[in-house]
């Protein structure tokens, strides 16, 4: 997998760089500032983008937007975003685009290489991963008559991991039930959100972004 | 015509009241200078402290009296009164300007006020009898001539400008620095604490390494849950300090990134444009974010709203919700701490709560031109 990796803080960036490289990640280049990053990505045009949100010169969302205005030039560029902080506002902002292939997690989820690696893939290929705390965020907002309100306690459960970017095969594992019984939380989510028959990835996304939205 | 002659007696009796007024000041100034001859033996000091008491009770009668008969109120030029001993105090009134005005009103009150009241008086009677000519002239001239005595002078207002910021300021001074050693607390015994307990483990696991593989791995495994709760409460105390989201975003994003995690539906409503001086930003943010959170930790509001509006550099924020009102400002430590905040700025909280709701709160924050620019811009941050 090829790498665009954007972080402004050495100590970060090689650390960053080390892991990847030692999970089959190619890191084509690495840099520290906004404006190189969209430069880097529209050019190299990398199966995924790590992307520190604050970045120089401005040091406050730089990262963020070049990583929005990149994806506004290259369709669908998968994007993985790492932050100090979450905040609901900037993930909404990464999904108004509904084509998927966006990441959206602390910092400190780097610490577990095993699900960080795995976001990568997922994001890499289309998927969406939220942090648990983006998802919290949202536990304690009461749901109105929204359709997500029609959710069983399980659906919603089923409905949280998607948004973290978990498989159906991680959920069945998680929830110690067979991945068959995943998929029909999943089918009965998606006809209770009123999403049509497409590709089953764009149809997680779309869930996903219902369920932030909601 | 009835209602004209419901007037006229009314002036009739402000006229005969003036001369009662006028003749207090007499008596009073009589008082004042006995007391003042009396000092010399001592129990002229508590003369006058009573005396100068009764001169601004009566000055601050007349205020409203005259006020109302000229159709704008009168403002009020006193200085808090000093505590302490009886010489303290006499100190203290002798410092405010605003004794000597009321001296020289006392004076012109008991003479020229007390002529002027006495035609009032006749003018009264014969505009009673004349009731088409033009009332009242005497007694206008009587409340011009307190007003001029009454109202502050410009040295009252700046000594009571310097009286409020002072207090401001010792309240900024003082919030600030319990903040900073809430922050030291938090500091010390989180994410420090966890730093250590981090470092202890990687070293536990350093020796255990060679040893006992599986235990270094269990120690490895605790450093790096310490050092991922570190973080978290480093973050929990950044937001306390300044928000990230405020820095990346001005107090437009940082206020709807807020009402996007509420358990309780937000709407924002905002007119601004640009970024507003970064003091103001942040004092505007934390009203708001503590408004919020009044609101839903008391109200059982159902949906709320915000609404920022800025117009001549007045920053106006109004927070609304739906819920069972009866907030009251002198009880909710809340709301107090609202008005502190918008007080070191000049800045001005207003609750509107009746029983049963709605509750609303307006607040204002004077920005842009009126600060100095203390802070370099984020751009250049």
């Amino acid at each position: 997998m090829r790498v665009v990796l954007a972080e402004d803080l050495a100590l970060l960036r090689d650390g960053l760089i080390r892991l990847l490289e030692a999970n089959d990640c190619e890191v084509v280049e690495a840099v520290d500032n906004g404006p190189s990053l969209l430069r880097a990505l529209t050019t190299h045009r990398p199966d995924i983008a790590v992307v520190d949100v604050r970045l120089p010169p401005t040091f406050t969302d730089e990262g963020l937007r070049a990583a929005i205005e990149a994806r506004a030039q290259v369709k669908g560029l998968p994007v993985l975003v790492l932050s100090q902080y979450v905040e609901q506002l900037y993930a909404r902002e990464l999904l108004a685009d509904r084509s998927g292939g966006v990441g959206y997690l602390l910092k400190d989820r780097v610490f577990n290489v095993a699900q960080f690696i795995d976001a990568v893939r997922q994001v890499a290929a289309g998927g969406t991963a939220m942090d648990p705390e983006v998802v919290a965020q949202l536990l304690t907002r009461r749901s109105g008559d929204k359709p997500l309100a029609s959710l069983t306690p399980r659906e919603r459960e089923v409905l949280e991991a998607m948004a973290e970017g978990r498989s159906n095969a991680a959920i069945a594992t998680r929830m110690f039930v067979t991945e068959k019984a995943v998929s029909k939380h999943t089918n009965s989510i998606f006809s209770k959100l009123d999403l049509p028959p497409s590709e089953d990835d764009n149809r997680r996304v779309l869930a996903v972004l219902a369920y932030l939205n909601g | 015509m009835k209602h004209q002659f419901g007037d006229r007696r009314r002036l009739l009796q402000l006229s005969i009241a003036a001369i009662g007024f006028a003749s207090a000041s007499l008596a009073l100034f009589i008082f004042m200078v006995t007391g003042t001859a009396l000092i010399v033996v001592w129990v002229g000091v508590p003369v006058v402290v009573e005396t100068v008491v009764k001169v601004r009770w009566l000055a601050e009668l007349h205020r409203r009296r005259v006020g109302e008969l000229l159709g704008e109120p009168i403002e009020s030029p006193y200085l808090r009164r000093t505590e302490g001993n009886l010489l303290d105090q006499v100190r203290g009134l002798l410092r405010d300007p605003a004794t000597w005005r009321d001296t020289v009103w006392l004076i012109a009150n008991g003479t020229l006020g007390l002529a002027l009241a006495c035609v009032a008086v006749c003018e009264a009677v014969l505009d009673l009898l004349f009731w088409w000519l033009p009332p009242g002239l005497a007694m206008r001239a009587y409340a011009r001539l307190s007003r001029a005595l009454l109202a502050p002078s410009e040295k009252s207002r700046l000594a009571l400008r310097v009286e409020q910021l002072t207090e401001s300021r010792a309240e900024t001074v003082d919030t600030q620095a319990a903040e900073l050693r809430r922050i030291e607390r938090d500091l010390h015994d989180g994410a420090q604490a966890r730093l250590v307990a981090l470092g202890m483990n990687l070293a536990l696991a350093e020796d255990e390494l060679a040893r006992n593989p599986g235990a270094a791995k269990a120690l490895l495994s605790e450093a790096r849950e310490a050092s991922s709760n570190a973080l978290a409460e480093l973050r929990d105390l950044v937001r306390g300090i300044h928000p990230p989201v405020l820095a990346d975003r001005g107090l437009v994003g940082a206020v709807q990134a807020l009402s996007l995690v509420g358990p309780v539906p937000v709407e924002v409503h905002s007119d601004l444009i640009g970024r507003l001086p970064a003091p103001v930003e942040s004092a505007a943010y934390f009203a708001v974010a503590e408004g919020l959170a009044n609101a839903i930790k008391h109200s059982g509001a159902h949906h709320m709203s915000i609404t920022l509006s800025l117009e001549n550099d007045l920053l106006s924020m109004v927070v609304r919700d739906d819920g069972t009102g009866g907030a009251d400002p002198s009880r909710g430590t809340g709301l107090r701490g609202i008005a502190r905040r918008l007080s070191a700025f000049d800045g001005a909280l207003e609750v509107s709560s009746p029983p049963g709701g709605p509750t609303e709160l307006a607040m204002v924050l004077p920005c842009a031109s009126s600060l100095p620019k203390t802070l370099p811009s984020y751009g250049t941050a």
